[in-house]
């Protein structure tokens, strides 16, 4: 296999080449759990508006590699998004929640 | 020696009955039947305040919230009166309590959590957020 480099040289014919590196995104701004960040403690179930944030559309609890919430935070926010439900602050199921 | 022993006996039997009276914090949030007229409403949220007074609790918070509409419809009701009440109690008063919430049909829903440092630290702030913003409306 020729490199990269070998190939932008056009050492090898007949093969792909790259005249501008692939666009591929790497270093994307890495996630943050909020709560850390912020230093919050406890998740109160009475805020559904604040709860929002960690379901998607159908009232779903959002998972964490797409919040980025650490797994320690992520137990208590699905612990105050159930508490929510049980009292009707939030819904079981929905669709177009946001 | 002997005598020793029958101190040592003593404290922890002070010790056990101390863990045994140990008051813990609660906090209870419940949806009142949105028929219920105000004065009724206002019968049943005293009735079990003193059930919990009456049980050597300390009430520390009350909270009307009002007619508040419900996420989903529960027995068939959209909107429910919420109430939330917050006190130091003997653990073992909370099961008798929530017996009788079962039993009272005004009840629609009802949750009772023991509150840790955090959260009684969260709710005195809450508190302070609240009766600022009152201010600030009225």
């Amino acid at each position: 296999m020729a490199t990269l480099q070998q190939q932008a040289k056009g050492k090898k014919d007949g093969e792909v080449r790259y005249l501008t590196p692939l666009n591929i995104e790497t270093n994307k701004a890495k996630k943050y759990c909020r709560f850390k960040k912020s230093g919050i403690k406890y998740i109160d179930y009475k805020d559904p508006d604040f709860l929002l944030k960690f379901v998607n559309e159908q009232g779903k609890l959002l998972p964490r590699r797409l919040t980025g919430t650490s797994l320690k935070y992520q137990r208590k926010v699905s612990v105050a998004v159930k508490r929510a439900r049980h009292l009707a602050l939030m819904p079981y199921v929905a669709d177009l929640m946001k | 020696m002997l005598l020793q022993i029958i101190v040592l006996i003593c404290i922890f039997a002070a010790i056990f009955n101390n863990k045994n009276n140990f008051m813990n914090h609660y906090e209870t949030v419940f949806i009142l039947n949105p028929v219920l007229s105000a004065d009724q409403i206002k019968e049943t949220v005293k009735k079990y305040e003193d059930f919990l007074t009456s049980k050597g609790a300390k009430m520390i918070a009350k909270e009307d919230w009002g007619l508040k509409k419900l996420a989903y419809p529960i027995q068939n009701k959209k909107s429910g009166f919420y109430h939330l009440l917050e006190y130091t109690v003997d653990g073992e008063v909370i099961n008798p309590l929530e017996v009788e919430f079962r039993r009272d049909e005004r009840f629609m829903r009802y949750l009772t959590v023991k509150l840790d440092k955090h959260a009684i630290a969260w709710a005195e702030r809450r508190r302070k957020r609240d009766k600022a913003n009152a201010k600030a409306k009225a």
